[in-house]
C-alpha cells in the first residue's frame, strides 16, 4: 500500500473561483492510501514545492498527487520536486483540475464534484505506480540542415561556428534561396546580394560545413541524437571536382530556350548553365530535359569546350547515408503563381507580373539589367499599379487563409525604388490594410507616402482589362466612396507565399507535424517556437510561418542554439514511459509493429519459457530509445502482451473504476 | 411587418461578419456608378442593421445580378446575395412572393432589364 500525499492548488483564482479546494482536500483525505492532503495558493511556486518536499519527508510519502493545471504545464516541475525529496519522479500523478475542470465549469458545486473525481482517479492510479528509470542514448555530433536559403545558411553557420559539423542539403544546384533573387531589402534598402553572398561564401568555405547541393533527402530513420538520413545526389552530368565554373560551356551551348528559373522565367537560359554569377558552389549543371545530347545523342559542344574535361554524360543518381544528432528544417517558401485569378489578367498580359518577377526586373543582374521596362514592349512604364493581398487572407479555394506578412513592406519598397529611380512614374498601391509592425517598418512605409508621393488607395482592384496596349484597372476607393478606372502600364501582384511543395514529404519522413497550410508546427506556439514537437527536429525560417529576413535570421540562430544545446550533450535521457512486451503473451502477429509511427518495434526469435515449456517464439521487442510512449501498440495488441510503463492497462482501469465509483 | 437584419441574413444565407472590408466587390461591380449604395455598403449596412435606406433605394433594381462580386470576394461573403435578399424582402412586404411588372417603380431605367426577374432566372437556371 502506498502512502499518498495530495496537494490541491488554487492557481490563484483560476481554480479556487470555481472549485471549493478545501472541500476537495477533505474528500480526498478519505481516499484509500491517502495519509496527507492540503491546499495552497500556488503549488508551483518555490514555497508550494517546499510544502510537497516537506510533507514527503515528514509523512514518509511514497506517492504524490498534485491537483493543479495540465500535466503539459507542470508535470516536469513537480517530477523534479518529488525527485528532490528522494522519490522516483514517476511516483507523481497530476489531476488536471484547471483545464479539464475549473476553466470549463461555471458552477462551483459541479466543479468541486468533478475535481474530487479527477483527484480520486489520480490517487487510484498512483497506487499502482512503480518507479521508472530512463535509459540513455548517445548523440551523434553532426547536424543536418534541409534547405540552403538564408535560414539554412545562418543556422548552419552558427552551428558550425560552435564547432559541430553541419551538412546542408539543397535541392537546387546552388545555395542562396529566395533571398538571392531579391534586389534590395527593407527597411534599409541594402542590396540583397551584398549581404547574402558573403554568407554563401562563408558557408561554402567553412571547414565544418559540407554542402550537398542538387540533392534531396530520400529517407530518414532513427530518432533524436541518432538519425540516419539517406541523401539523393541528382546527376549534374558535371564532375564537381574538375569544373572550375568558368562558364565557357554555357556560352557554347546551342540549346538556349529554357525558361530561366532564377529570373522567374522572364528570360531564357541554356541547357548547361550556372544558376547565377555568385552561385555557391559555382559549378555548371546540365538540364537533361533541355540538352540536345540527351535528346538525340548529338551535339557534345560542351564536352569539346570544357578544358577541364568536367562534362560527364554518364553520371547517375547517387545515394549517401549519413548519421546526424539533429535535423533542422529550413525548406522555405514559394510565391504562388496567380494563374487562378483571371480578373487580374496575369495569364493574358505580360505586363501583369508578380512581385518576385518585378524584383528580378528591378535587379541589376536581372533580365533587363535593372532597367525598369514593360515586359511586353521593353519601354519604360508611365504608371504602375500595385495590388496587395492577392491570394492571401481569403477563404475561397484559391486563397490562403493567412496574411503573407512580407508583402506590405516589399510593396512599399518597390514603390519607393520606382519613385527613386524615376520620379516621373506614377505609382499607385491598392491596399486592404497596411501592416507594418517591425522596427523602422512603419516609418519606411510613411516615407513612401510622404516623401516619394506614392498613392496609397484603400480598396481592392476588381478587374484588369487590356485595351490598346494599356492595362485598364478598375478598383474601389473606399475612403472616397468611388470606383476608379485608371490606366496602367504595369500591374504588380503581391501574390501570397506558400510553403515549398517538398515540405510535406519531408515532414512525413521526419514525422514532424504540419498545420493545414503545410507550415511546420512548433512544439509550443510561444515558448518553443523553433522546435518541432518531434524530438530532434528544429525549424528555421518560413517553413514554420511567413516571416521577413530579419525574423528568419533571428529564428535561424535560435534554432542553431537549440541544436548546439543538443549536440553539446554526450548522452540523452530517453522517455521512461515506454512500451514493453510480455513475451509469454505475445502471439507474434506484428500488428504493433504495423501501427508504430516511430519504427520502435521489431520482431525477434526468442527462447521463451511459458508454463514449463521452453520453445522458440517470434516476439515483439521494443527499442526503448525510439519509443515515444504514444500507446498505439498497447491498444492494438490483441493478446494484451503490449503494455505502456506509466500508463499500464491496470492503471487506466483503476482510474476508470475510481471515476465510475 | 418590418424587415429586420435577421430576415435579410436568413433569406440570403450570408454572414456579413466574414467581410474584411477590402472593397473588391465594389472594385469589381459593373453597375457601381448606377448604384446609390455600392456592394460593400450593402454588406456594411446590413451588418450594422441600417436597413431603411437600402429598402428604399433604387440600387436594389440596378444591381445587374451578374454575381461578379460573389465570384471574386476573397472572404466568400457574397454581397450580391445580400442585394437580392433586400430586394426580396421588399417584394414580400407587398404580401407577394413575386414582382408585378406594374409595380416596378416608374423611375427605373427603361433600358435595364427587370433585375428581380433576371435574378430569378439566374437562380433557377439549373
Amino acid at each position: 500500500m502506498q502512502k499518498i500525499g495530495v496537494f490541491v492548488c488554487w492557481c490563484g483564482s483560476n481554480i479556487a473561483a470555481t472549485v471549493d479546494v478545501a472541500a476537495v482536500v477533505e474528500a480526498l483525505k478519505k481516499q484509500p492510501g491517502v495519509v496527507y492532503a492540503t491546499d495552497y495558493q500556488y503549488m508551483c511556486s518555490a514555497s508550494g514545492q517546499n510544502l510537497i518536499k516537506d510533507a514527503i519527508k515528514e509523512y514518509g510519502l511514497t506517492g504524490v498527487v498534485v491537483c493543479s493545471c495540465s500535466p503539459r504545464m507542470h508535470e516536469a516541475t513537480f517530477r523534479k520536486t518529488v525527485q528532490a525529496a528522494g522519490l522516483n519522479p514517476y511516483m507523481l500523478e497530476i489531476a488536471n483540475i484547471r483545464e479539464q475542470c475549473s476553466w470549463i465549469h461555471k458552477d462551483i458545486k459541479e466543479g468541486t464534484e468533478k475535481a474530487i473525481i479527477l483527484g480520486a482517479a489520480a490517487i487510484a492510479k498512483v497506487q499502482l505506480n512503480a518507479p521508472l528509470y530512463s535509459q540513455t542514448s548517445p548523440v551523434v555530433k553532426r547536424a543536418l540542415v534541409i534547405g540552403g536559403g538564408i535560414a539554412g545558411i545562418q543556422t548552419a553557420l552558427d552551428i558550425a561556428d560552435a564547432g559541430f559539423e553541419v551538412d546542408i542539403v539543397e535541392k537546387k544546384p546552388t545555395i542562396g534561396g529566395k533571398m538571392s533573387q531579391l534586389d534590395k531589402t527593407f527597411p534599409t534598402l541594402d542590396c540583397a546580394a551584398c549581404i547574402l553572398t558573403p554568407k554563401m561564401v562563408d558557408a561554402g568555405a567553412h571547414e565544418k560545413i559540407n554542402l550537398y547541393t542538387y540533392c534531396e533527402v530520400e529517407k530518414v530513420e532513427g530518432f533524436v541524437g541518432n538519425f540516419s538520413v539517406t541523401i539523393k545526389q541528382k546527376p549534374r552530368y558535371i564532375d564537381a571536382t574538375k569544373c572550375t565554373g568558368c562558364g565557357a560551356c554555357v556560352e557554347k551551348c546551342p540549346s538556349k530556350k529554357t525558361p530561366n528559373e532564377f529570373n522567374m522565367g522572364l528570360d531564357n537560359r541554356t541547357a548547361i548553365y550556372i544558376p547565377f554569377a555568385q552561385a555557391v558552389p559555382k559549378l555548371a549543371v546540365i538540364d537533361k530535359d533541355a540538352c540536345i545530347h540527351f535528346k538525340n545523342g548529338k551535339c557534345g559542344l560542351c564536352v569539346r569546350t570544357c578544358e577541364a574535361g568536367a562534362i560527364n554524360y554518364d553520371q547517375t543518381e547517387e545515394f549517401i547515408t549519413r548519421e546526424y544528432g539533429a535535423i533542422v528544417v529550413a525548406t522555405g517558401f514559394n510565391q504562388i503563381k496567380p494563374t487562378n485569378f483571371d480578373e487580374y489578367l496575369y495569364n493574358q498580359s505580360k505586363d501583369v507580373v508578380t512581385s518576385l518577377e518585378f524584383e528580378r526586373i528591378m535587379n541589376a543582374a536581372g533580365p533587363t539589367k535593372g532597367h525598369l521596362v514593360r515586359p511586353s514592349n521593353g519601354k519604360q512604364p508611365k504608371n504602375i499599379v500595385f495590388v496587395q493581398c492577392v491570394g492571401s487572407r481569403g477563404t475561397s479555394c484559391r486563397d490562403k487563409s493567412y496574411c503573407s506578412k512580407i508583402c506590405c513592406m516589399y510593396t512599399a519598397k518597390h514603390a519607393m525604388l520606382v519613385k527613386d529611380h524615376h520620379p516621373e512614374i506614377d505609382v499607385t498601391v491598392f491596399y486592404i490594410d497596411v501592416r507594418t509592425p517591425g522596427k523602422n517598418f512603419d516609418e519606411f512605409y510613411r516615407r513612401a507616402v510622404e516623401q516619394y508621393g506614392v498613392h496609397y488607395i484603400k480598396g481592392m482592384v476588381g478587374k484588369v482589362e487590356e485595351a490598346d496596349g494599356t492595362l485598364k484597372v478598375q478598383a474601389s476607393d473606399l475612403l472616397d466612396n468611388r470606383q476608379i478606372l485608371m490606366d496602367a502600364d504595369m500591374v504588380v501582384l503581391a501574390a501570397a507565399i506558400e510553403p515549398d511543395p517538398t515540405a510535406r514529404s519531408i515532414a512525413t519522413m521526419l514525422t514532424a507535424s504540419m498545420d493545414t497550410n503545410d507550415f511546420f508546427t512548433e512544439a509550443h506556439a510561444k515558448l518553443r517556437p523553433v522546435e518541432s514537437p518531434t524530438a530532434g527536429i528544429f525549424l528555421s525560417g518560413v517553413c514554420q510561418g511567413p516571416k521577413d529576413i530579419p525574423e528568419t535570421v533571428a529564428q535561424a540562430s535560435a534554432a542553431a542554439a537549440k541544436v548546439i544545446g543538443l549536440l553539446a550533450k554526450d548522452h540523452l535521457l530517453c522517455n521512461a514511459c515506454v512500451a514493453h512486451s510480455d513475451e509469454t503473451l505475445c502471439n507474434g502477429c506484428s500488428q504493433c509493429a504495423n501501427v508504430c509511427a516511430y519504427g520502435a518495434i521489431t520482431y525477434e526469435d526468442r527462447l521463451v519459457m511459458d508454463k514449463g515449456v521452453r520453445e522458440t517464439r517470434r516476439v515483439a521487442v521494443v527499442n526503448e530509445a525510439i519509443c515515444q510512449g504514444c500507446g498505439a501498440c498497447t491498444v492494438t495488441c490483441p493478446s494484451g502482451a503490449m503494455d505502456l510503463r506509466g500508463f499500464a492497462n491496470n492503471q487506466i482501469m483503476a482510474e476508470v473504476d475510481a471515476i465510475c465509483k | 411587418m418590418a424587415v429586420d437584419k435577421e430576415t435579410i441574413l436568413r433569406i440570403s444565407g450570408v454572414n456579413p461578419r466574414q467581410c474584411m472590408k477590402c472593397g473588391k466587390c465594389s472594385g469589381t461591380c459593373p453597375a457601381y456608378n448606377e448604384m446609390e449604395y455600392h456592394p460593400h455598403q450593402f454588406v456594411s449596412m446590413v451588418e450594422n442593421g441600417n436597413l431603411e435606406p437600402l429598402l428604399k433605394s433604387e440600387s436594389l433594381y440596378l444591381c445587374l445580378s451578374c454575381m461578379a462580386c460573389v465570384q471574386r470576394c476573397p472572404r466568400q461573403v457574397a454581397p450580391g446575395k445580400l442585394v437580392e435578399a433586400v430586394r426580396l424582402a421588399v417584394v414580400r412586404q407587398q404580401n407577394m412572393d413575386h414582382l408585378v411588372p406594374d409595380q416596378i417603380p416608374a423611375m427605373l431605367d427603361p433600358e435595364l432589364p427587370q433585375q428581380a426577374i433576371v435574378s430569378a432566372f439566374r437562380k433557377y437556371k439549373k
